[in-house]
């Protein structure tokens, strides 16, 4: 890595230290095969108590991710990142608003609208 | 150099007002990283509009009795080897080492093509049973949110074969290798869309 991209810091996708190379992917092969057949169990298993499943799933997941961001596209926290990591965290803001605030939003509809067949009868 | 210094002078210790221009891979890789992230967005929508519409069935079949589990597993195991395979294809790329850029560019290809078969096939079952798009809201928003990351797989296939060629016509110049490596950054946000669609809709399924 010369001196200028050093400077003006890196791009996604770029291991800054070259140091790692292969190893860095069999790791976070590693992780994130261990987390994939961990949710699968998770899914189907009778061990966990069944309300906690969507919980244990969606940590599993947002792991996943996180193993898949550090290790296959090589984006971190450290300063030279620091464009990188800003458009993530914003990215990852916006993704959440969206999510979280549709699924909020559309339940507190459903909560206030009238039942379908008394609406049908108000129709008449 | 404390934390705050070093952020403002790099490691190099060249202050910001002194520093040119970025170079031609960093400003494209920040550009397509900024794509990928709108892209995200994009899937984020199509996430919600399933969260919800997920029990509209509309007296049709739910996705407990739809889906199958051993076929999802195979599913993103293709995926998730593939996105290992597309980083050594990157490495052998920066390495300049052709052959090996053609090897495992070749595997990660395979692997999508074997993805986009587990998943047609499965698309093609649900129609001939009558679970086709326009039986339910919920399945409209499965087969849309499903369906996007299955294109975008499709023409991340078709990028992947042009690359190949202009490897093979131009060989490893700057703007193919910038190329490449922005195709595997396509590849691996892709890989982390999946993680989303399987856990929301294959093993969240009611």
């Amino acid at each position: 890595m010369d001196m200028q991209v050093e400077a003006q810091g890196h791009a996604p996708g770029v291991d800054p230290h070259e140091q790692h190379g292969k190893r860095t992917y069999l790791i976070g092969l590693g992780y994130a095969l261990l987390l994939t057949v961990a949710s699968f169990w998770a899914s189907s298993s009778t061990l966990v108590y069944a309300p906690a499943v969507p919980v244990l799933l969606a940590t599993l997941a947002i792991a996943q991710m996180g193993v898949h961001v550090a290790f296959f596209l090589h984006v971190s926290s450290a300063p030279d990142q620091a464009n990188n990591f800003l458009a993530l965290a914003f990215g990852v803001f916006v993704t959440g608003l969206i999510v979280l605030g549709s699924i909020m939003i559309m339940a507190h509809l459903n909560h206030n609208m009238m039942p379908m067949d008394e609406l049908m009868k108000m129709q008449r | 150099m404390s934390a705050g210094e070093q952020a403002l002078h790099g490691f190099s210790g060249v202050p910001l007002a002194l520093r040119g221009p970025a170079p031609a891979k960093v400003v494209a890789g920040f550009g397509f990283w900024l794509f990928l992230l709108s892209d995200i967005i994009m899937f984020a929508a199509l996430f919600a509009a399933y969260a919800v519409l997920s029990d509209a069935t509309a007296g049709g079949p739910a996705g407990a009795g739809l889906f199958e589990k051993p076929r999802v597993f195979l599913e993103t195991l293709c995926l998730l080897s593939s996105s290992v395979t597309c980083g050594f294809g990157t490495l052998a790329m920066f390495r300049a080492d052709t052959r090996a850029t053609y090897f495992w560019m070749g595997i990660t290809f395979l692997l999508g093509v074997c993805f986009l078969t587990i998943e047609g096939r499965e698309f093609a079952s649900m129609v001939a049973a009558g679970a086709g798009p326009s039986h339910s809201a919920f399945l409209s928003a499965f087969f849309a949110l499903v369906g996007t990351h299955g294109l975008h797989v499709s023409v991340g296939l078709i990028w992947l074969i042009i690359m190949m060629l202009q490897l093979k016509t131009l060989g490893l110049k700057p703007m193919v290798t910038r190329r490449l490596y922005c195709f595997g950054l396509f590849w691996h946000a892709l890989d982390i869309v999946w993680i989303g669609v399987f856990t929301i809709v294959y093993l969240g399924a009611k």
